[in-house]
């Protein structure tokens, strides 16, 4: 009746409440750092759903993202005091608002996942590429999104206690799933789809979930992401925070959600300490001007994690290599 | 009526050179996929590199040809640039796709990606991340239509437009004959059909990976030239844009296919100039990459792809 893994949610959830009013009192630098991990971790665990478990490679999850943050930001613009102005009735209406970006995420996710069926390896990272280079441009055009200057204005409701319930959520719904026989579903598409289809997995529906899941909990990063920074820009959703996220996971290991989840954390924390160090008067130099240029290493980083050890920092071997 | 007839050519012209550019880089991605299976990320970054390779080392070369700028000068350009870019093309396949060849392509697409997000963030550290001013190497100006011709005669076309056109097709026809009619091209022929046959018909795999890297990279250096003779601002994320343009060229026209890439290349150009022209130019890019949608919906493997059986 009481599963451990019920009792951990549970406990998480109740501590991210207890600690929520202790930890919005830091250092506003660190604090956004903080919410940042927890947004990264939702995207990252998402997104290795789909990649890391279910083998697809999907390149357009700030697409997703995307969608849910302008969805939930006019949800919130346009009716945020329609519940009324007390603190319950407008915590509610940003959870709604964090569950319309969701489902609106989630549709466009479906929208993905059936070009999918037919395509696979890097037909389809072009495809779901480019979706994510259409939301952008649907975005940039429309007016009442605020088109090529952005959307701002919305009321900052995303604390530490929503952004970490949401990743805890999010960590507890890909655990239970990769458990069950759906998990076994995915991970059968992933290591032969032809085989899978065989013994009669409907490859079909697993492949879909996968990435309607996946852009599901986009949707909600990106709703907590848009009422954090309280501006949204269609560029700050573009194909580099794609890679980003598909960073995160590769070095977490793909199928991997501990690994994805220690990876997001570290991807997040590590441009800034990179930036630290490049103010640091006393080193040397050159070591100043590596830390500067964080991106050369972020890629050098990448190359020569996937010469050595493809299957990532914790994976479990997803990419290990294949027998002849 | 003949206003928007002449509308239509000449943004059909504009649409000609720009897919020219994107034929030459997309052919770079096919070649690669043909031998080897799997998209190089960093192709779009080579042709970056190429146009860097012309602003730095074209007044150089063109001063050897004598004061000022002048075409034997810009041709050599062309070829100090397809050189360079052949060369840095050999040496990424060696260092970082070589040791990969027997894993997984999910492995070496990442890689691609990170050695793409290299040559960017690289180059911006190397070359600095602001715009340079590409040093004019042929004079371009408008060519002059006779009155007598008629109306046509108001089009605007420049000598950097068909040049650009021009020295594609030129590249077109040199890199037929090298795949049909040569030895190394049977080979790069072989290979893409069956590797292990053609590995067991005595033909060197690594030496014709090699090559095909050398072209398809030198045809991305011609291309960063022809480019830069046009607009003549470049900088160290340029290859961005053109290089997921391209890719798309290549997919729309079935990857591993050369004269789909061709075809691709041309129709990705003009797509775009009609949208410039006749939608809206913010439309651009999802319109591109909605075709490329229909498209693959339609038919999976691109216009020219065969469509190939996996085997079990």
């Amino acid at each position: 009746m009481f599963e451990r893994s019920k009792i951990i949610l549970v406990v998480v959830l109740v501590a991210c409440g207890v600690a929520s009013p202790y930890v919005s009192g830091i250092n506003p630098y660190y604090y956004d750092i903080l919410i940042s991990i927890g947004i990264n971790i939702i995207l990252a665990a998402g997104l290795n759903l789909v990649n890391g478990y279910t083998g697809q490679f999907s390149l357009g999850h700030a697409g997703f993202m995307a969608a849910g943050a302008y969805a939930s930001a006019w949800l919130s613009l346009s009716y945020g005091d329609a519940l009324g102005t007390s603190v319950w009735a407008t915590t509610t209406a940003f959870v709604l608002a964090l569950f319309l970006g969701g489902v609106v995420a989630a549709l466009s996710g479906l929208l993905v996942g059936v070009p999918s069926l037919r395509l696979k390896g890097d037909y389809l990272a072009i495809v779901t590429l480019g979706f994510n280079e259409i939301i952008k441009g649907v975005i940039q055009n429309a007016e009442p999104l605020g088109a090529q200057r952005g959307l701002g204005g919305m009321v900052q409701h995303t604390t530490f206690f929503w952004t970490f319930a949401f990743a805890a959520l999010t960590v507890y719904v890909v655990l239970s799933l990769v458990r069950s026989t759906y998990g076994r579903g995915f991970l059968a598409v992933r290591d032969d789809e032809i085989a899978a289809e065989a013994m009669g997995i409907n490859t079909t529906k697993y492949k879909v979930l996968a990435f309607v899941l996946g852009a599901f909990f986009a949707g909600i990063a990106g709703g907590l992401y848009a009422h954090f920074k309280q501006f949204i820009h269609p560029e700050g959703f573009n194909f580099m925070k794609s890679i980003d996220v598909v960073v995160m996971v590769i070095l977490g290991g793909m199928g991997s959600t501990a690994g994805v989840c220690v990876a997001a954390a570290l991807l997040t924390i590590l441009p800034e300490v990179l930036r630290y160090v490049s103010k640091i008067e006393a080193l040397p130099h050159w070591l100043q001007q590596v830390a500067e240029n964080r991106m050369i290493l972020y890629s050098l980083l990448l190359i020569i994690l996937m010469l050595t050890r493809p299957q990532g920092l914790f994976g479990a071997g997803a990419l290990k290599k294949k027998k002849a | 009526m003949a206003d928007k007839l002449l509308e239509l050519l000449q943004q059909i012209i504009n649409g000609l050179s720009q897919g020219s550019i994107y034929a030459l880089i997309a052919l770079g991605y096919t070649m690669v996929f043909g031998v080897l299976r799997f998209i190089n990320f960093a192709h779009g970054d080579v042709f970056m590199l190429g146009a860097f390779a012309g602003f730095y080392l074209g007044p150089k070369t063109l001063a050897l040809f004598g004061e000022g700028p002048s075409y034997p000068g810009a041709i050599a350009v062309l070829l100090v640039a397809m050189v360079v870019c052949a060369a840095i093309g050999i040496i990424i396949e060696r260092l970082c796709y070589k040791p990969l060849r027997e894993r997984p392509k999910l492995t070496v697409l990442i890689t691609a990606i990170g050695v793409s997000l290299f040559l960017e963030n690289g180059g911006q550290f190397a070359f600095g991340a602001d715009p340079k001013s590409f040093p004019e190497i042929i004079t371009d100006r408008l060519i002059e239509i006779p009155a007598s011709w008629g109306r046509i005669s108001e089009l605007t076309i420049t000598i950097s437009q068909l040049l650009v056109i021009g020295i594609t097709v030129v590249l077109l026809f040199v890199l037929t004959y090298i795949v049909m009619k040569t030895k190394m091209g049977m080979a790069m022929r072989a290979l893409s059909f069956n590797p292990v046959a053609a590995q067991l018909m005595g033909i060197n795999i690594n030496v014709v990976i090699s090559f095909t890297f050398g072209l398809g990279s030198a045809l991305a250096g011609a291309a960063g030239i022809l480019t830069s003779i046009q607009q003549p601002s470049i900088d160290p994320l340029m290859g961005v844009n053109a290089g997921l343009k391209a890719f798309v060229a290549a997919v729309l026209g079935g990857i591993g296919n050369i004269p789909g890439a061709a075809l691709g290349g041309i129709l990705i150009g003009l797509t775009e100039a009609l949208v410039v022209g006749y939608v809206n130019p913010t439309y651009r890019d999802p319109i591109v990459f909605g075709v490329l949608i229909l498209v693959l919906l339609v038919k999976p493997t691109g216009l020219l792809g065969a469509s190939e059986r996996e085997k079990v």
